[in-house]
């Protein structure tokens, strides 16, 4: 029994239909759960005022949108490496999710920082950083739709997506250098004395356990529909196969 | 290698368009931006560097997807990667030739593109220095991009789509650097970025580029 | 004598989906391997693992002195000169361009553009690549495609020189080439793929 075994489509069929219930009725629990928390039962900054209460959908996507590429990127090395089609599969499948979190990110980003920083849009580091990314994903995904054969599709976005995440921290740094910005440091570490007060912390955790939980049910429904339309693909190629 | 660096260049020259359709190009991108900015000298000397090297960036995407392509459709691609030499090798020639015939010629024609929009003197010299680092990065970064993408019918928009975001350090700190240059302060710390940056995509992307084409060529 | 090619327990797949399976082949020096078998049976997809550029779905191809590989494309420039695109295929591969042209009855054309022949001149400058390489292996697809009755000796000459000379050559074709005393055919109807053959990755038994 090793982890691998999942890689095989059958036996990733049965676990995560088995477990796809339990993490979306967590996903949703933490969601909403964190989200009426921090909406609801959070007092208003003394200076940012209401507008803070962005940072429970703000940070939770943001922290997505890189995690999710860098899924993508673990996923193609296991492609490369191992020719598990199921993760080759699931790095198809993150993409959308990602470019999804990416645009929710920098959305909340800039309804933020209009009242905050009197503007929509600033070419700050992290706000560049982020479109960056976003045209990446973009990139990626349209590799992966313009290719017919699968596997070609599946080693192709491997080598871009390796190439892009070396590309992707180059830019950040590049960015960095470009341009110091407005925008504040992390909301969250372990050692920073600028944290966010521990009032916001609670409800901002959970908003971020449940983003990662639908990414992971979101995945995962993906995952199996992808599965589904590549065996789709095998039965229809058997039955031309008997019928020639 | 040598072999194949000649015949492309050959193949260049008798293409006819190979250098001129670049050049031409960027010429126009630069004759463009007064009719959309107005011609007040200093508000077209403050863009200048940075207008040069975007001009240069989208003249040297024009001929990206020729790279690989014409090899591809008339099975010279095959017949290479059955030869003698390293896949990767050709890559990197593929690159070298790409940058001999646009590259270059765009770094030697944006001092003379400067004069149209008030370059500063003190900015030719930076300008020319950071292209010349610059652009050979951009034919690497292409030629792994035209190489992702050769075994598409129409692979011109997305390989635009997937090079063009590939190419946000090098823009970023060659068009600094030239910038510095052009306003007299100190370049070495974006000019010596842009090299590592180059040395690094020359030595590494071809082995990118001839893993694509491998996986292409099934 | 060693072989200049074997192949063991080949599967060979097209577009994700095995086509041939439990392919083994050998081929001498001075042999001729002709592959049959009706269209889309898999003679290019398996002419391409032997040339190496398309990895077998299962078992294993030793060619140790590597291959020439022609198909229907034969990597031409038409801007080139006759005479230019030889040299360079002969330069890239370390040899001589010698007596190539004569031989393919190309010595007349070889101050012309390739653009300016015809398609059975081309042909004929495309089978000239496959001598300057100097490779003993020789993979042929379908080369006799646009050749008239004369061009079809003139090849078959080319062949049996070839092979007389201690070379051979895998050639996936119809028409009979007149090798018959140096040549085997294998027919690949034989190795056609069952449909229970494992699709990669299995995704046929998904969800029995």
């Amino acid at each position: 029994m090793s982890l691998w075994e999942y890689a095989n489509p059958k036996k990733f069929m049965a676990t995560s239909g088995a477990v796809l219930p339990w993490f979306a009725v967590a996903a949703g629990l933490a969601t909403l759960g964190g989200m009426i928390w921090g909406f609801f039962a959070t007092p208003p900054d003394y200076k940012q005022g209401a507008t803070v209460k962005i940072i429970f959908i703000h940070v939770p996507s943001a922290m997505m949108a890189i995690n999710i590429w860098a899924m993508m990127l673990v996923a193609s090395l296991i492609w490369v490496v191992r020719r598990h089609h199921v993760s080759a599969l699931a790095a198809k499948a993150a993409a959308p999710v990602g470019l999804a979190m990416t645009l929710i990110a920098l959305f909340t980003g800039a309804t933020w920082g209009q009242p905050m920083w009197g503007t929509w849009w600033e070419w700050d580091p992290r706000l560049t950083s982020f479109l960056i990314l976003f045209l990446f994903y973009l990139g990626y995904m349209a590799l992966w739709a313009a290719i017919d054969s699968p596997d070609t599709a599946a080693d192709l976005t491997a080598v871009l997506c390796l190439v892009g995440s070396v590309f992707a921290v180059l830019s950040r740094y590049a960015v960095n250098f470009w341009n110091q910005g407005l925008h504040q440091g992390a909301s969250l570490s372990l050692d920073k004395e600028e944290n966010v007060s521990d009032v916001y912390a609670y409800p901002l955790w959970l908003c971020m356990a449940g983003f990662f939980l639908l990414f992971v049910v979101l995945l995962l429904m993906r995952t199996r529909t992808e599965i589904r339309l590549r065996r789709i693909k095998a039965l229809e190629a058997r039955a031309r196969m008997t019928d020639a | 290698m040598i072999a194949l660096l000649v015949r492309d260049l050959r193949l260049a020259m008798r293409a006819g368009g190979g250098f001129g359709l670049a050049l031409a190009f960027f010429l126009i991108v630069v004759v463009l931006v007064p009719f959309a900015l107005g011609p007040q000298p200093e508000r077209l000397q403050d863009i200048s560097t940075g207008v040069l090297w975007l001009g240069a960036l989208l003249a040297c995407l024009l001929s990206l997807d020729r790279i690989f392509a014409l090899d591809y459709e008339d099975g010279s691609l095959e017949a290479l990667a059955t030869a003698p030499i390293p896949l990767e090798g050709v890559a990197a020639v593929k690159a070298l030739a790409h940058w001999l015939t646009t590259g270059l010629p765009l770094t030697l024609a944006a001092p003379v593109l400067g004069l149209f929009l008030h370059l500063p003197a003190e900015g030719y010299l930076w300008l020319t220095l950071s292209l010349a680092l610059g652009t050979p990065a951009l034919s690497a970064i292409g030629a792994f991009g035209a190489a992702l993408t050769v075994g598409l019918k129409r692979g011109g928009l997305l390989l635009s789509l997937i090079v063009l975001p590939l190419y946000v350090p090098t823009l970023i700190f060659g068009a600094e650097a030239a910038r510095r240059g052009a306003e007299g302060f100190a370049v070495q710390t974006p000019l010596l970025l842009l090299a590592g940056l180059t040395a690094a995509t020359l030595a590494l992307l071809p082995f990118a580029a001839a893993a694509a084409i491998r996986i292409n060529l099934r | 004598m060693t072989a200049l090619l074997e192949a063991k327990g080949l599967t060979v797949e097209r577009g994700g989906v095995p086509v041939l399976e439990g392919v083994s082949l050998t081929v001498e020096p001075g042999r001729v391997l002709v592959l049959r078998g009706p269209n889309g049976i898999g003679k290019t997809s398996l002419l391409r693992v032997l040339a190496g550029l398309a990895p077998p779905l299962a078992g294993e191809v030793d060619c140790p002195g590597g291959t020439a590989y022609a198909a229907h494309a034969d990597g031409l420039k038409p801007t080139l000169t006759v005479a230019e695109n030889l040299a360079f295929w002969a330069d890239l591969h370390g040899q001589p361009v010698g007596d190539a042209p004569e031989r393919m009855n190309l010595a007349g054309l070889i101050d012309r553009q390739a653009a300016s022949l015809s398609a059975g001149q081309k042909r004929r400058l495309g089978l000239a690549r496959l001598l300057v390489t100097g490779r003993a292996l020789w993979l042929l697809d379908e080369p006799t495609v646009s050749l008239d009755t004369a061009s079809v000796a003139l090849f078959a000459g080319v062949i049996t020189a070839h092979v007389e000379a201690g070379g051979a050559a895998v050639i996936a074709t119809h028409i009979a080439l007149g090798l018959e005393d140096r040549s085997e055919v294998l027919e690949l109807g034989g190795y056609k793929a069952r449909p229970a053959t494992h699709a990669p990755g299995g995704f046929d038994e998904a969800f029995q």
